[in-house]
């Protein structure tokens, strides 16, 4: 049996609220509250990229890991839209600075926001036939906003790092599925600076149709309905989305709660259902079942069931806790640490 | 010489992603034509009006691509006159049968505008307006907002009176299964929606749609013939800086004036119209600019329902939903409401229809007002 033998979380300090976004665009504050469901965002420091998030991350995921487990990482997989290099890998750059040595396999990944739950299931393969003893997935962005684009409210910065093996399971993987699809919703094209997107068409035939079809296809080779999940988790790129979606899939608003970061970090994209699952797995009992489908324009949707073990113990430093430790940052600050001044 | 519509059909209103422009024509041509208890065959030139396939689609030269997507190798045109190209089409196809050029024609209203982004949408259907307009940054809501500012500050006319346009428009469109929208709204739903651009709010404004309509036009009767009684159509200046006046369109005062003359009417004899609401207060003006109303009593009467199906004994004003909640598939609208027209005087309109109507009016427009297409059909005796 695969599964999660640890895990860590990096959210950047850095908020702005979405109310601020709104005013500097001399927009109804309130009326993009209740349009995109979030109130606040993460920001990065002036001197964070997905390089430092991911690390950052995985020394979360490392800490208090055994040994055992840090010597034998043979693969690493960072995911992320916001790889400072088109070409030079960011998976090297923070395999070195964690002291993986020279041993393994780094690769980095691309695929929107899915781009961290495609490493995992790549490495699940490797583990579970046994071609890597342990793995640490990654899932990392600083994403970026085009100005007075409505993305800009909520394109956000985080990470989430999820080491994979077949020992010292603290969550077994059930069953994952994959669902894929050439659906144009959301792009950026080589040596452009802001991605596109194309309005109400990110909705129903991207992400709805995507998550829907991953999810009923990992509900039917499980045998199983929504009832049968202690929780959900689905990517979130606004505070609408993942709400709808559950819904129409038959969970509750309960199953998803404890998932829902969004609503005070937006969507920091590759980290953002990683990040979802992390607060799921910070506050479960063992013995849970975890039902989560990540979404990734272009488009795709990976879809697993986790199982927690009694080896889940109280997490030191929860998501939670970096949720709620913020300082707040005006509109002209917030354009200076995302590099537009 | 007479012209009759033969046939008519329009395909599904709305965000159409998963069809095609050729889909769409083969679909309306093709009912049309059955419609006419026709084909291919006897069609001796096509009409399409259009007005954004180069401009978002890369594609302009729509008379040929058209003709042969549908297997018609005739003489085809596209005709562009912004959101009254429809009209136009129209409007050319019958003068061709005037001439004695063709004796059978088909009319194709068609638009593909979802597969877009919302701005690039935006600044396409900006090719509409003049070039002071483009570089002052304006956009359509922009320009019909001057033109109710101006309604607002003349007469006194009331933001709920706009909304209650919108609200008469999605209780027509709930009744018309082709429309984009089916959802009814209340002022209040109108009066909370989003300001886009003082005073308009998003629910004063048509969407953007996909979609396609299209009639077959003849100077042979059949056994369900409507007449086209008048087709005319009236220029203004391009842009709203040079118009004599912002309370009015005077290209629809125009066009309207002369069509009641040339088809023997008056604005009385109108049954059910189908008019130009883009915005909500350009269907206040088209009321007055038609002479269905006088200057300033038109936004109270559509609020008070005067123009609204089962509660009028009068005229009944967009009953397919007009552009509001039918949608506006800019190339395509002229030509459905023509569509619309024809089944309220074939009596076919189902939930929709005018009970007896035997006069119909089709009123479009292109841009702010520079161009207005009126036709008026009347049931053949």
């Amino acid at each position: 049996m695969v599964g999660i033998v640890s895990y860590g979380t990096y959210i950047p300090r850095y908020r702005i609220r979405i109310s601020d976004i709104a005013k500097a665009w001399k927009k109804d504050a309130e009326e993009v509250i209740r349009s995109l469901g979030l109130t606040d965002k993460s920001v990065p420091g002036c001197d964070e990229d997905a390089v430092t998030i991911a690390l950052e991350s995985a020394i979360s995921a490392l800490s208090g890991v055994e040994g055992l487990i840090r010597d034998n990482i043979d693969v690493l997989f960072v995911g992320s839209e916001s790889h400072p290099y088109a070409v030079n890998p960011t998976s090297t750059t923070v395999g070195e600075l964690l002291g993986l040595g020279h041993n393994y396999l780094a690769a980095d990944f691309e695929f929107a926001c899915k781009a961290g739950t495609a490493a995992i299931q790549a490495i699940v393969g490797l583990v579970a036939a046994g071609h890597a003893r342990f793995g640490l997935a990654i899932g990392a962005d600083t994403a970026q906003g085009k100005p007075h684009d409505f993305l800009e409210y909520t394109a956000a910065a985080g990470g989430a790092a999820y080491i994979i093996g077949k020992e010292h399971l603290v969550a077994n993987l059930l069953a994952e599925t994959s669902y894929s699809s050439d659906t144009p919703d959301f792009w950026r094209r080589d040596g452009m600076r802001y991605p596109s997107h194309a309005g109400r068409f990110t909705g129903e035939p991207a992400y709805y149709s995507h998550v829907m079809g991953a999810a009923r296809r990992l509900l039917e080779m499980t045998n199983t309905t929504p009832s049968d999940y202690s929780y959900c988790v689905f990517h979130m790129p606004n505070g609408k989305f993942p709400r709808e979606v559950a819904k129409r899939l038959g969970f509750t608003s309960e199953q998803l709660a404890p998932s829902l970061v969004v609503d005070a970090i937006g969507n920091p994209y590759s980290a953002s259902s990683l990040l979802g699952l992390a607060a799921v797995l910070d506050q479960t009992k063992p013995h849970q079942k975890i039902f989560m489908v990540s979404y990734g324009s272009g488009a795709g949707s990976d879809a697993f069931v986790f199982e927690t073990t009694e080896a889940l113990g109280k997490r030191k430093q929860t998501v939670n806790d970096q949720i709620t430790k913020k300082t707040y940052i005006d509109y002209v600050q917030f354009l200076k640490q995302t590099h537009k001044l | 010489m007479k012209v009759y519509v033969t046939g008519a059909a329009t395909t599904q209103f709305g965000e159409l992603w998963g069809v095609s422009p050729r889909s769409l024509a083969r679909g309306s041509v093709l009912s049309a034509l059955k419609d006419a208890d026709t084909d291919t065959s006897q069609v001796q030139a096509l009409f399409v009006g259009n007005m954004l396939s180069g401009m978002l689609g890369g594609q302009e030269h729509l008379g040929a691509f058209f003709a042969e997507e549908l297997g018609l190798g005739v003489p085809a045109f596209k005709v562009e006159g912004a959101c009254a190209s429809g009209g136009l089409a129209l409007h050319t196809a019958v003068n061709s049968l005037l001439s004695g050029q063709y004796d059978t024609v088909v009319v194709l209203g068609i638009e593909k505008m979802t597969d877009h982004k919302p701005e690039d949408v935006a600044t396409a259907l900006m090719g509409a307006g003049s070039e002071e307009e483009r570089t002052a940054g304006a956009t359509f809501p922009g320009l019909y907002a001057v033109l109710a500012r101006a309604h607002v500050k003349e007469f006194g006319t009331t933001e709920e009176e706009l909304a209650a346009v919108s609200v008469k428009n999605h209780y027509h469109a709930s009744l018309n299964p082709n429309a984009q929208f089916h959802n009814t709204l209340t002022v209040e739903q109108v009066m909370k929606s989003s300001r886009i651009a003082d005073p308009l709010k998003l629910l004063d404004c048509s969407p953007i749609s996909d979609g396609a309509a299209a009639v077959v036009l003849s100077t042979k009767k059949s056994k369900r013939s409507i007449e086209v009684i008048a087709s005319v159509v009236a220029t203004d200046t391009l842009g709203l800086a040079q118009r004599k006046s912002l309370t009015e369109l005077a290209a629809t005062r125009v066009a309207s004036k002369k069509a009641y003359m040339l088809g023997g009417v008056s604005a009385k004899d109108i049954d059910v119209a189908e008019v130009h609401d883009c915005f909500t207060i350009a269907e206040i003006l088209a009321m007055e600019d038609l002479g269905f109303f006088s200057k300033g009593k038109a936004a109270s009467a559509i609020a008070r329902g005067e123009t609204t199906i089962g509660k009028t004994k009068r005229l009944v004003v967009n009953p397919s939903g007009g552009l509001k909640g039918c949608g506006h598939p800019v190339g395509a609208t002229g030509v459905k409401q023509v569509v619309e027209l024809v089944e309220q005087l074939w009596g076919t309109a189902g939930k929709r229809q005018v009970t007896g109507a035997k006069v119909g009016l089709a009123h479009n427009v292109g841009g702010s007002g520079a161009t207005a297409a009126v036709h008026i059909l009347c049931k053949v005796q």
